[in-house]
């Protein structure tokens, strides 16, 4: 089975990478950018075949390392 | 010879590389920043280190988009001499003046010690006085610096023997200890096509005085001096 | 969201760390019950932080003026005179308890913050140095700490571009819930462009600069009354984010700034940013302040004046500036696409006004804020001496106990954490980290150059809070001479438990006593500095540790001593007398696994006598190496200068010394430095016209390390287990 972990910062904050990539793609002249967040996504291939598993295996996947809970979110998706 | 040295917001070690280019030159570079697009005449233009735009998107990234960029490809293509160091090295690949890119160090971590590298070739304006197999301290600092390229870039610069600098052992050995950061054959800097732009990982700019401990990246600066005529 | 009429309970009261009796103080200053950003205002003012409630009393009592002192503590930075018309600016602040909860932004944002400190007053950072103190090895979270802290430390400095040249790292079960993150930075000014806090001037506009405002670190007061409120859909982040780009951006800003003429007072925001900076600047200044919140730049929606006035959101600054020049400063900070608004005036009513949404919600009296907040002469009690120790056994096998000390946990050698610090920025590291002391040529000469080094050994402060205290400032004084530098002042960070135990705070006395005690003797006056208390996790204190930061001037830099050996054939020197205190001793806990007996008591006389005529023969070139004695005493040195030099050293211990003793002691006021044959007579005159103890013990040269009748090792064995144990600690294989 095929899952996508997203990673985001929690709301609040400070994101200094999505600021300077804000700043880049105005200055590239992409009118209409609001605040850009940037975030991670990984993709993982796990064994189980049960989705309701998978999802607490993977969630327990970004507790534990893909996520820093303290500033971040982060959801879990099956995606095959 | 005349310098500009190109700063970028987050650009860091540009007061050192003003500081080795003034004292071995005799003569201080101009400094342009990254929002202008008119470069003044000189024979060489340097992109130094740092974390230009914090490196937050790619190492490089956001700077090469930046519009001085344009002008320093249309000089490199006229064929003054291109100095890109550490984040300088990073932006001329992501601007495509230079193959391939610099990846996360092998190691994941930061790493700023003094390293061996051995001058690969000596037909360049940067190397020509140093000798072929020459083995020199020179100091890195970087958390980028693992170089890579497709196979096909690889065969060219190794046919053409663009591979400027290899990261060696003091002995002048190629080892898996010798390479700080995983770089793909043990690459340490990189000449273009028509060897007129050198990328280096390593500061040569902060090994040219005894305090440094050392001289040993002095000839690089002097070789520059020697060859580039003075800007009108 | 809380309203700022929410009613005032003692629960919101002892929410903010407010006491009963300080909260009817509050009643009787202001005449009303106070709104609840007005109580906010309030518990920021007057927390330990920012009043230094428990410890002024004490500090008062330190040594803080001196010729070169220039500006002692109460600003950002103490500022010290170097000569030709320029100053260092150094001071050291600590970043515990974020560092414990984040480690990778709590120790990014401390060095962040300390490098604002240093900017604030006009001086660009030339140099940076941390003391960390993590839990035991073997404690679950002690590598993951290490590996955050230390990257934090690298990722913010090495952006920022400051080299990060020194520095302590220890390891002590104590501080297993509470570790310290103590940062240190120094930079270089104008002695005639020094810019201070302190307002001048009615009607003056205030300015924000910098990143924009948003509830990064709005603290513990709101999460604990988090249940007044339903809106909130997820816990609100108490962490603030280090950006040092930003900062990099705003120390280029402020210092274009600063020489266009345009700044009449600056102050940094740090804790409780824009209360503490404002509130600082007015009543330093004798004047009233109003700010506008609905002119602050802000990163959030819905921000509430409570939320606002309380944020530690970084890389900000509070200036006030010259009206005529107000267009001038906007257009450099958006050069450096920085904020630039002004948010407020100066007055003369001597009040602390903010308004928001065009209501008042809060205005206050602004001396009563700073110069008034509360202060205790806490009850403390001194710690009974401690009994001596009982005989000490000496190692069954000399070699493997020095193989094994070289290899401890807090001997082995710190390059898995200083590689990960750019200590070369700047081209100007004369001296780069493992020696006594970092040494930094100073900008535009060629020789003059500042010494800097970080000292306390806490394990002493825990035995006797008066001699460690009096320890870890000549230890830094030693440090620094050893080099060949002259020491010039200090910055302590004082870390310790909670104060209101009387056993903690007669640690806290003591150990202050001590260190003023040593700063006297040595003219080493304290120009800076930080407190950190309430350092206990479930009721067990930190060990006692009063970090001492010293600087020192090396004329030149050509002099400079390094500890490595230099040449086969020197003479290896003892200068002091011979080693007997094993008490505390590095050999005592590593060895034989015990932490007893009171530490080495320090002779600041002699100290100071020993470290003068030492400087003298390392400025006149008589010296070839030297190295400072300390922990693990005249064995380790000995495996350090052979270990930094690539040689060995073939000694004997004089016929009727306890050779463990001898190898191990810790006494103070020593060092261990070779001497040339053409200066071994000139060397040992002055020794003896001086009236220095100095012993020749033996010479340089060979690849082994031989102590006779006692140890034989290769240097390169030494250096195995010196290297090895941090990289195998992190890689899990220990």
């Amino acid at each position: 089975m095929k899952a996508r972990v997203t990673v985001t910062l929690k709301n609040g904050v400070l994101d200094p990478q999505g600021k300077a990539i804000g700043n880049a793609l105005h200055s590239l002249g992409f009118p209409g950018v609001g605040a850009v967040r940037q975030g991670k996504v990984f993709d993982v291939e796990i064994a189980e075949t049960d989705r309701t598993a998978a999802e607490a295996a993977l969630s327990a996947m970004a507790e534990k390392l893909l996520a820093n809970t303290v500033i971040e979110n982060y959801s879990v998706e099956i995606i095959g | 010879m005349k310098a500009a040295v190109v700063v970028f917001p987050g650009s860091n070690r540009e007061r050192d590389m003003i500081a080795a280019l003034e004292q071995i030159s005799g003569r201080r570079p101009d400094v342009v920043w990254h929002a202008d697009t008119e470069l003044p005449k000189v024979d060489l233009i340097v992109v130094p280190g740092g974390f230009s735009y914090g490196d937050y998107l790619r190492s490089g990234a956001i700077a090469a988009r930046a519009p001085i960029m344009r002008t320093i490809a249309e000089r490199a293509a006229a064929g003054v001499a291109v100095l890109g160091v550490c984040n300088g090295f990073q932006i001329l690949c992501e601007a495509g003046l230079l193959p391939g890119v610099l990846m996360r160090n092998a190691g994941l971590r930061f790493v700023c010690k003094e390293v061996h590298l051995r001058v690969e070739t000596t037909a360049s304006p940067f190397t020509a006085d140093y000798e072929a197999g020459d083995v020199i301290r020179c100091p890195v600092a970087h958390g980028d610096g693992n170089y890579r390229c497709d196979d096909e870039t690889f065969r060219r610069l190794t046919g053409d023997e663009r591979i400027a600098f290899r990261y060696v052992d003091a002995t002048g050995a190629r080892t898996p200890a010798a390479n700080p950061n995983g770089s793909l054959d043990d690459i340490a800097g990189i000449l273009s096509e028509a060897r007129n732009v050198l990328g280096m990982m390593p500061h040569p700019e902060n090994l040219i005085e005894p305090l440094h401990g050392g001289t040993d990246c002095r000839p690089l600066f002097e070789s520059l001096v020697e060859r580039l005529g003075v800007a009108a | 969201m809380l309203r700022n009429d929410t009613p005032i309970t003692p629960e919101l009261v002892a929410s903010h760390g407010l006491k009963p009796d300080e909260y009817q103080r509050i009643l009787d200053l202001i005449g009303r019950t106070p709104t609840l950003t007005e109580l906010g205002i309030f518990s920021a003012m007057w927390n330990e932080h920012c009043s230094y409630k428990s410890s002024k009393k004490w500090l008062r009592t330190l040594p803080t003026t001196g010729p070169r002192v220039i500006c002692g503590p109460g600003e950002n930075a103490g500022v010290v005179d170097i000569g030709d018309g320029e100053a260092v600016i150094f001071k050291m602040e600590s970043h515990n308890h974020p560092s414990f909860i984040e480690p990778y932004q709590g120790a990014a944002t401390g060095v962040g913050g300390i490098l604002r400190d240093v900017f604030t007053m006009g001086a660009r950072p030339i140099a940076a140095l941390n003391a960390l103190r993590f839990g035991a090895p073997d404690h679950p979270k002690t590598r993951h700490l290490v590996s955050g802290v230390v990257s934090g430390v690298g990722g913010y400095g090495n952006s920022f571009g400051v080299p990060t040249v020194g520095g302590e790292v220890n390891f002590h079960a104590r501080y297993n819930g509470n570790i310290l993150v103590n940062a240190f930075a120094a930079g270089l000014a104008r002695t005639d462009s020094i810019f201070y806090s302190k307002a001048e001037g009615v009607g003056l506009p205030v300015v924000y600069l910098g990143s924009k405002t948003g509830r990064d670190g709005v603290g513990g007061a709101t999460m604990a009354s988090a249940e007044f409120d339903d809106q909130i859909e997820e816990k609100r982040p108490t962490v603030q984010v280090g950006d040092p780009f930003s900062e990099k951006l705003l120390l280029e800003a402020c210092l274009e700034l600063m020489a266009s003429g345009a700044v009449i007072a600056i102050q940094d925001m740090g804790a409780a940013g824009l209360t503490c900076s404002a509130v600082e600047m007015g009543a330093k200044g004798d004047l009233g302040i109003e700010l506008d919140l609905d002119k602050v730049p802000v990163r959030e929606a819905a921000m509430t004046a409570y939320e606002m006035m309380l944020s530690e959101s970084q890389e900000r600054m509070l200036m006030v500036l010259r009206p005529e020049k107000e267009a001038e400063a906007e257009a450099i900070f958006r050069k450096w696409d920085l904020d630039f608004a002004v948010i407020g005036r100066t007055t003369d009513d001597l009040r602390f006004r903010i308004l928001h949404g065009g209501a008042v919600m809060a205005d206050l009296p602004i001396k009563d804020l700073g110069d008034q907040a509360p202060e205790y002469d806490r009850p403390h009690v001194a710690r009974p001496a401690p009994a001596p120790i009982e005989a000490v056994p000496p190692p069954n096998d000399y070699a493997e106990a020095l193989l094994k000390i070289v290899g401890s946990p807090d001997m082995a050698s710190r390059r898995w954490v200083w590689e990960q610090y750019d200590h070369l920025i700047q081209g100007n590291t004369a001296q780069r980290p493992g020696g006594d002391a970092a040494v930094v040529r100073v900008i535009g000469h060629e020789t003059k150059a500042l010494a800097f080094s970080l000292d306390v050994t806490p394990r002493y402060c825990e035995a006797d809070p008066v001699e460690g205290g009096k320890q870890a400032v000549a230890e830094c004084w030693r440090n620094l001479t050893a080099v060949g530098a002259e020491p010039l002042a200090v910055t302590d960070n004082l870390n310790f438990g909670n104060p209101e135990k009387p056993e903690i705070m007669g640690q806290l006395v003591g150990a202050i006593e001590g260190i003023g005690a040593a700063c006297r003797a040595l003219d080493f006056p304290v120009v800076s500095g930080n407190v950190s208390l309430y350092n206990e996790t479930n009721g067990l204190a930190i060990l006692p540790t009063p970090a001492i930061g010293g600087v020192g001037l090396l004329p030149d830099i050509g002099t400079m001593a390094t500890i490595g050996f230099k040449a086969a054939g020197d003479t290896v020197v003892l200068v002091g007398k011979p080693g007997r205190h094993l008490g505390q001793s590095i050999y005592l806990r590593e060895i034989l696994g015990r932490e007893e007996g009171p530490p080495p008591t320090v002779d600041l006389a002699e100290e100071r006598r020993t470290g003068d005529f030492v400087r003298r023969a390392i400025r006149e070139q008589i010296v070839s190496a030297c190295h400072d004695l300390s922990d693990g005493g005249l064995a380790l040195a000995l495996a350090e200068m052979a270990m930094a030099g690539g040689v060995g050293a073939t000694v004997a211990l004089p016929e009727d010394a306890a050779p463990h003793a001898y190898l191990f002691g810790e006494d103070q006021a020593r060092y261990l430095v070779t001497v040339s044959p053409a200066s071994r007579g000139a060397f040992f005159a002055g020794a003896q016209a001086a009236g220095i103890a100095a012993a020749e013990l033996g010479t340089v040269g060979g690849d082994d390390l031989v102590v006779r009748d006692l140890l034989t090792i290769s240097v390169e064995k030494l250096a195995r287990a010196h290297e090895d144990w941090f990289p195998a600690f992190m890689a899990g294989e220990l």
